[in-house]
């Protein structure tokens, strides 16, 4: 059996009094791919910012591989070298170009050599279709390709695990697919992953293991074939049903008659 | 045939004398927004303090200094503090004081504007990258920082260079009333004041122009 990366233990965290996450429990093994799903407020987010440090948990230990992250308030930055994590809004940074963007971290943060980081970047931007770009600046983007560069810009960290926050909530429609075929080939690829989503059909397709996260506990938890088709919990079935629309010519009986009478 | 009026700019060491005044001019307006900037990140960070006493300190003398003209603030000081406390203020330190106080306040609420204009996602992705925290600073919010606020900060300063020429009324001796002595000798000229005025016109304009130019280049470039 793989390794086990992340193992997040019993976490507790509030804001201002009030219960975000109310012990939260979590593995994850090298190359596996959890999915964190659950209504809006149910504390996903937070769950991964907790992960990377971004907030402080109250309660609880997090471990990567053997060595606990948690409750640390000095070197946070070591930690966040291994852990990548791409959120919502992309936040590429706008004064630099795509390539700089790409650069920044493996070179000032790990110190790489930068022509060797600038190769690999370039090999990974080909892999995103995004090739031609790697020269302009991030405005002249759409969001879906912003989106995908942020992915990239995580990936050459060689994080030992990657979080992704919603990374298609800010996009058209059209957009999200494009990035979300990124992160299947990522998954593919053996990458470890905790994602939050609200792409059901995405997070069906990608996830080993699925978790369903309601009002700061894990209601519900197991292969994508069972939560999706099979949920045990109530409220995991309404949250589902959510997703779905009854269609209007199932109820024949209320259509209104037209003017012929037919 | 008579001069012209513009070649009494010539005679003896007028030019010179000018040239002088515009250093005058110059000097003021570097010290001052020399001391704007410095002073302005402080009022600045304390228009971002969370201390609603500060807020309401920083809010109160940006208003004063926007609504009081700038020469009455000059006769306060230099005429004013010398009745009311008795220091004898030469006429140069009281404009360096006015438009400190001046530049100060409207410099640091263009920093204040500048540094909440970067938003927090910003800090949170460059530190997700496993960077250190004066690293975030260095590659990341400084840059953005500068990019909103120079343009803005340049246009200021150019403000800042032609509002000097009200120092002539406290007895600075500046390119205008350079330009108001030489007038003086040659009240005989009747186009002289013309030709004096049009160049001093030149004059501010050569040096505010090119700062000018720059800001919007970086407008343009930074967009």
């Amino acid at each position: 059996m793989a390794d086990t990366i992340l193992r997040v233990n019993d976490i507790h965290k509030s804001f201002d009094g009030t219960g975000v996450l109310r012990g939260v429990s979590l593995e994850i093994r090298e190359g596996e791919v959890v999915v964190i799903v659950g209504p809006s407020g149910c504390g996903k987010s937070t769950l991964l910012r907790c992960i990377n440090g971004l907030e402080a948990i109250d309660k609880g230990e997090i471990w990567l591989r053997n060595e606990k992250i948690s409750g640390r308030t000095k070197d946070l930055h070591l930690v966040r070298q291994k852990i990548g994590m791409v959120f919502q809004s992309y936040d590429l940074f706008p004064h630099m170009k795509v390539m700089d963007n790409l650069l920044l971290g493996p070179t000032k943060a790990l110190g790489k050599p930068k022509q060797e980081v600038e190769q690999e970047a370039m090999q990974m931007l080909e892999r995103v279709g995004l090739k031609e770009k790697a020269h302009v600046y991030p405005r002249t983007l759409s969001g879906g390709q912003k989106q995908r560069v942020a992915l990239v810009r995580a990936m050459l960290m060689h994080p030992e695990i990657m979080l992704l926050d919603e990374i298609t909530a800010a996009l058209d429609p059209e957009m999200v697919s494009e990035v979300l075929n990124v992160v299947i080939d990522l998954a593919r690829g053996g990458m470890t992953m905790a994602i939050v989503t609200h792409e059901m059909r995405f997070a069906e397709a990608v996830a080993d293991r699925v978790l369903f996260l309601e009002e700061g506990v894990v209601l519900e938890e197991g292969t994508p074939e069972k939560f999706f088709h099979a949920p045990t919990t109530e409220r995991a079935r309404r949250f589902l049903q959510s997703f779905t629309y009854a269609s209007k010519r199932d109820k024949a009986e209320v259509q209104p008659k037209n003017n012929f009478g037919d | 045939m008579q001069d012209l009026g513009i070649s009494i700019l010539f005679k003896g060491i007028n030019f010179q004398r000018l040239m002088g005044g515009l250093w005058v001019t110059l000097r003021l307006a570097l010290i001052t927004i020399g001391l704007s900037c410095l002073f302005g990140l402080l009022f600045g960070m304390l228009m971002l303090s969370k201390r609603k006493i500060a807020k309401v300190f920083c809010r109160m003398w940006l208003e004063i200094v926007r609504f009081m003209p700038q020469l009455v603030l000059l006769y306060i000081v230099y005429f004013g503090f010398a009745r009311l406390f008795g220091w004898d203020l030469d006429g140069e330190t009281s404009a360096v004081i006015v438009f400190t106080f001046w530049g100060t306040a409207e410099m640091g609420d263009l920093i204040r504007g500048a540094l909440t204009s970067i938003p927090l996602h910003q800090t949170e992705s460059a530190a997700a990258l496993g960077l250190t925290k004066g690293q975030v600073y260095l590659y990341v919010l400084i840059p953005q920082t500068l990019r909103r606020l120079l343009p803005q900060a340049i246009n200021l300063s150019t403000r800042i260079i032609k509002t000097t020429a009200l120092v002539k009324m406290i007895n600075v001796t500046e390119v205008l009333k350079v330009g108001q002595q030489i007038i003086g000798q040659f009240y005989r000229q009747p186009d002289a004041a013309f030709w004096v005025y049009f160049v001093i016109f030149l004059l501010y304009f050569l040096v505010c122009w090119p700062f000018s130019l720059l800001a919007k280049q970086l407008e343009k470039r930074w967009a």
